[in-house]
Parts: C-alpha cells; structure tokens; sequence
C-alpha cells in the first residue's frame, strides 16, 4: 500500500483510543458524566437529548458509542460556569495559541539551529562546551519560572516589553516576544543539541573531506554542502517538539494572560470546569496527532527513501 | 584513593553532578535536621524578610523560613520523580519486554496502546488524570507514571528485539533456560545500561513535570511546601520580593539540570555510540 495512505490511515486506531481513554475519564468524574458534559445549568431538554444520544442506562460499550458520536459532531459540551459552548470557546481561542505556537517555533528553530552549528563547527572548544552546558540548562528551566523572570527583566526592570496581555496587527508583535522565548527556549536548545549531533555526523562524511580537499571555505562546506544533510533529524524533531508547546502552552498562556486554549485549560481546572478541561485535552491530542501525521509525512517528501522503502520490501 | 582521584579528574561533570544529586537526596532524607525552622510555622512578626543570617533565603508572606521550605520541598520533589520513574520502569519493563519477546498479535497490540500514550501531549494527559485523582503524593506519582512508561516500553521492546534473536540468546534456550530466566538474566542486564541513561533523565523531566503540576495547583496541596507551588503563591511579589520565587525556581532548575548532565555524562561512559 502507498506509505501516504497507510500512514493518515494510521491515526484511526490513535484517534479511536484518544476517545476511549478521554471516556474513561469522563466515566470517572465525580457525578452524573451527562450533568458532567452538559454543564450544571443545561436545559433539561439538552440534557435528555445527550442522555438519548449516550444512552446512559445502556451497557457501557453502547455508550461510548453514544459519545463518539456526539464527538463526531463536535459536541465537546458546556462549560459549568458560563454556559458557553466548549466547541466554540476552543475555535475561538485556538488561532492564539497556534499564533503563540508558530512563533515559538520560529524562534527555537532560528536559534537552535544556529547554535547547533556554531557548536558543530568549533566542536570541542570551550565555547562548544559552555553552549552544551547552556543547552542543557535551558532543557532544566521551569517553563513557568523563566516567564516570570524575563517578565520582571524586560517588563519591570528595563520597561522594553509588555508583561502580559495581547494586541492586534503588528503592534500585537510586542506582546508575543516575551511568551514565545518562554516557550521556544527549551525547544531551541534541544534543537541544538540534535543539530550538533547531526552536523557533526554529516561533517564526518568523505564528501565533506573532498569538499575541504577542494579547498572550500568552512562557511561554504558548512551552508551549501552539510547544511541540507544535517536538517532530516531536525526537521523530524521541530515537529515532535509540537507537543512540548502544547505543553508548555498551558504554563505560558497562564503566565502571560494569553487568550489561548492553554490558559482556557488552567481556568478550567481551577473551576473543576470538566468539559473544558476534557475539551481541551481531546483538541490538543487531536492536534498533536495531526502535527505527528504532517511530520511524518513531510519527512517522506524530504527523504524519498522512507516512502519507497516499505513498497519494496512488500513487493 | 588514587584512582578515585584520577576518576573524578577525567570525569568532572559526572563527579559534579552526581555529587549535587548525593547532596540534594542527603537533604531530603534529613530535612528535619538542617532545616532551621519548620517549614509551616507562620511568623507573622518576620514577613517578607529579605535574605539575611537568619533566615537565609529569606520568609515568605506568612513569615515561613524559605530555605526550610526550599529543603522540605525537594522531599517532595525527589520522592515523586524517583518514585514516578521507578513505577514507570517497571511497567515499561513488563508490557516492552514481554512484548518484544512474545511478537505477534500481543506484541501489536501492546504497541498499539504504547502509541496511544505517546499521542498525548505528557502535561496535557497528567492534568487530566490528575483533577480527577484526589490531590496527594499517590495520584501525582501516578499520573507522572502513566504518561511516562509508554517511552520506556518502547524502548525495552526495540532492544528485546534486536538482542533475541542473538546466538547468546539461542546458547540460553538450548542450555534448557525458561523464557522467565532468559529475560530476566539474559536480556535484562544488556538493557540496563541504556535504560539507566533514559531513566536518569526521566527522573529531571518528571521533577519538572510535578512542579508544573503544583504551579497549576493540580500536586501536593498547600500548606505542604512544593517548589512548584512556592512559585505560583507568590509570583505576584517577584518585583517586590524577588527571592520567594528565585530560590524555589534555582531549586528546581538546578536539580533537574544535575539529573540531565548526569544521564548525559552517563551516556558518554556506557554508551560511546550514542555520544553527542
């Protein structure tokens, strides 16, 4: 079968067994799960409509059915506070945090990226040492703990950024610095790290020495010739790094006021708010899922041999 | 004496580190002895004091010692990230393992369900265990371990199957060995060293994972100190009272930074193929 089709096909079982563990849970909240999804002050008529659509008195397999389905038309509840739809606080909030998301990546991706070749190239150094002992410290920062600190740094002390809140258009540009260095910082020197490990692999390679041979300057041997070589295992890492924003995410947004899913997320579970912490928990796994999947399939497109490989072996 | 000299000079970074770890769990397991003062005795005639002789990382609102509480902290702190990746070995241990080993349909479908976990983001998925969980040191541990076994499974299972079918194996069956012993004292300890490397790193990433738990409100609960929580109660003082929030975070950065250069370090010695 084509490794693009076997692979979306993949994320079936994954997004069945997200619903099943998300039912699990949903089973064992305190109280009515119904009362649980509906929220606290739903109209008697939703709640004999979602009661229906379960079947609550049903057997327990015939009622997780009743929730897939209702999952399938995207019913994720209401909140017991406001009464607002779960599905539509989730898509109106969503756009933010991939907002908060994307530039993160684009700063970890920058500065990791270039770290990891600057670590590369003066391998062994001291400066190689001190940026592997800086990686890893950025890997040991409370997420949460660094926010604050480079909030009282750049907001109270040097007064250069907002502490907190967001704007529109490009003047909105200010309030994302400070969140998305918080967020990208553990993800950039991971990437370092990869990125080291890798280039110092690609550097090792006879077509590097000929390169050299040829009397090359270091800048071109390392940018045109082991540049594109070293970026597979990157690639493959700012991707499955999507779930470390997800999860920091939620510490971020918090931190900063961010209007995202993260912080929709804390202020649920301070609220014992179920079907917004549940809501949130199923969008973000179904997000993870679907980056897991591009990813994947991307790396097919970035190294053709990961696509043919299983036809051939199958043939 | 000698060699342990020439040892710790060749290997600076792993002496150092597993000498802040030896350090941090000697004051764990004697909290009550160097704590100054009791963590949860509110003083209110010395609030908000800033570092000083007495009080050496200074008090917090309600006039409790900081550095006491930064001490009984780690308690928490290491009891739950060793305890938590402890647990999760385990279970990866059995369910990798046996996996690798079996194959077949069992082997699917404990891989299957080993994706499964891994499709969660980790903090995500022990938020959601953890509100449903009553708040204590068992459903945080808990949590932590049920989002974190499925990466240790994985990689039992990948090295089961490329050490069965080696001919060490095969001596082991022939020699009349049960499958229960060829796993045990056959398999096992090649696996060790590579799982020591991902468990001590484990245990960082799950320090950091309770104190995000308790900076939620979701760990320990108050008034037992938590680093994590610590933080989050006076985040709001950081301009005024910098240290409520700098020490307990330094606590924290610097413990799990201790576990990852030990696992790094770690990786260096026993597993040179792996070397970054």
């Amino acid at each position: 079968m084509n490794f693009y089709v076997k692979r979306i096909l993949m994320t079936v079982p994954t997004l069945l067994g997200i619903s099943m563990i998300t039912f699990v849970l949903l089973q064992a909240l305190p109280g009515d799960p119904v009362q649980g999804l509906a929220g606290d002050r739903a109209d008697p008529a939703v709640l004999e409509r979602i009661r229906r659509d379960m079947g609550t008195e049903r057997p327990v397999v015939l009622q997780y059915f009743g929730y897939l389905k209702l999952l399938m038309q995207g019913e994720l509840g209401r909140s017991h506070y406001t009464n607002s739809c779960v599905r539509s606080d989730i898509a109106r909030k969503l756009p933010n945090t991939m907002l908060l998301a994307a530039a993160a990546m684009v700063f970890s991706t920058v500065f990791g990226i270039l770290l990891g070749i600057f670590m590369a190239v003066f391998r062994g150094s001291f400066w190689d040492r001190l940026a592997l002992v800086l990686s890893t410290g950025g890997i040991s920062l409370p997420v949460f703990w660094l926010g604050l600190l480079l909030i009282y740094v750049f907001s109270f002390k040097l007064q250069l950024l907002p502490p907190a809140g967001m704007g529109s258009g490009f003047g909105g540009l200010v309030f994302l610095v400070l969140p998305a260095s918080t967020l990208g910082l553990s993800s950039a020197a991971a990437l370092a790290r990869i990125t080291r490990t890798s280039m110092l692999d690609v550097l090792s390679q006879p077509y590097i020495t000929t390169a050299r041979a040829k009397g090359l300057s270091t800048r071109v041997v390392v940018f045109k010739h082991a540049f594109k070589n070293t970026l597979i295992p990157v690639v493959t890492l700012i991707g499955l790094d999507f779930g470390s924003y997800l999860n920091g995410s939620i510490l971020t947004e918090t931190i900063f006021g961010w209007d995202g899913i993260g912080r929709y997320a804390v202020e649920g579970i301070f609220q014992r708010d179920y079907p917004v912490i549940m809501g949130c928990v199923l969008t973000g796994a179904l997000l993870f899922v679907l980056v897991n999947l591009t990813v994947d399939l991307l790396y097919g497109l970035l190294d053709p041999r990961i696509a043919y490989a299983p036809a051939e072996s199958q043939s | 004496m000698k060699q342990a000299l020439a040892f710790m000079r060749h290997n600076p970074a792993l002496c150092a580190s597993g000498l802040v770890i030896t350090l941090l769990a000697a004051a764990a397991v004697c909290a009550p002895l160097i704590a100054p003062f009791d963590p949860l005795a509110i003083n209110l005639d010395s609030v908000k004091q800033g570092p000083g002789s007495t009080h050496l990382f200074g008090t917090d609102t309600l006039g409790r010692d900081i550095f006491s509480r930064v001490v009984f902290g780690a308690r928490t702190s290491l009891a739950i990230g060793l305890s938590a990746t402890a647990l999760s070995l385990v279970i990866g241990l059995l369910a990798g393992m046996l996996g690798g080993y079996v194959g077949g349909a069992f082997d699917t479908c404990i891989t299957m369900i080993t994706d499964l976990f891994l499709a969660f983001p980790s903090l995500l998925l022990a938020i959601a265990i953890s509100v449903l969980l009553p708040p204590g040191l068992l459903s945080v541990t808990l949590a932590l371990c049920l989002v974190g076994w499925a990466s240790f499974a994985r990689l039992f299972r990948a090295m089961t199957i490329s050490l069965k079918e080696r001919s060490f194996v095969e001596a082991a069956r022939a020699m009349g060995c049960s499958h229960l012993r060829i796993m045990a004292r056959h398999l096992l300890p090649h696996c060790l060293p590579v799982v020591m490397i991902a468990a001590t790193i484990k245990v960082g990433g799950f320090i950091l994972a309770e104190s995000a738990l308790s900076f939620l409100g979701l760990g320990i609960q108050p008034p037992e100190p938590t680093w994590g929580a610590m933080i989050s109660l006076h985040r709001n003082y950081l301009p005024s009272a910098g240290w409520m929030v700098v020490f307990p975070g330094c606590a924290i950065a610097l413990t799990v930074f201790a576990f990852n250069i030990f696992g790094d370090c770690l990786r260096d010695r026993l597993d040179p193929n792996l070397r970054v």
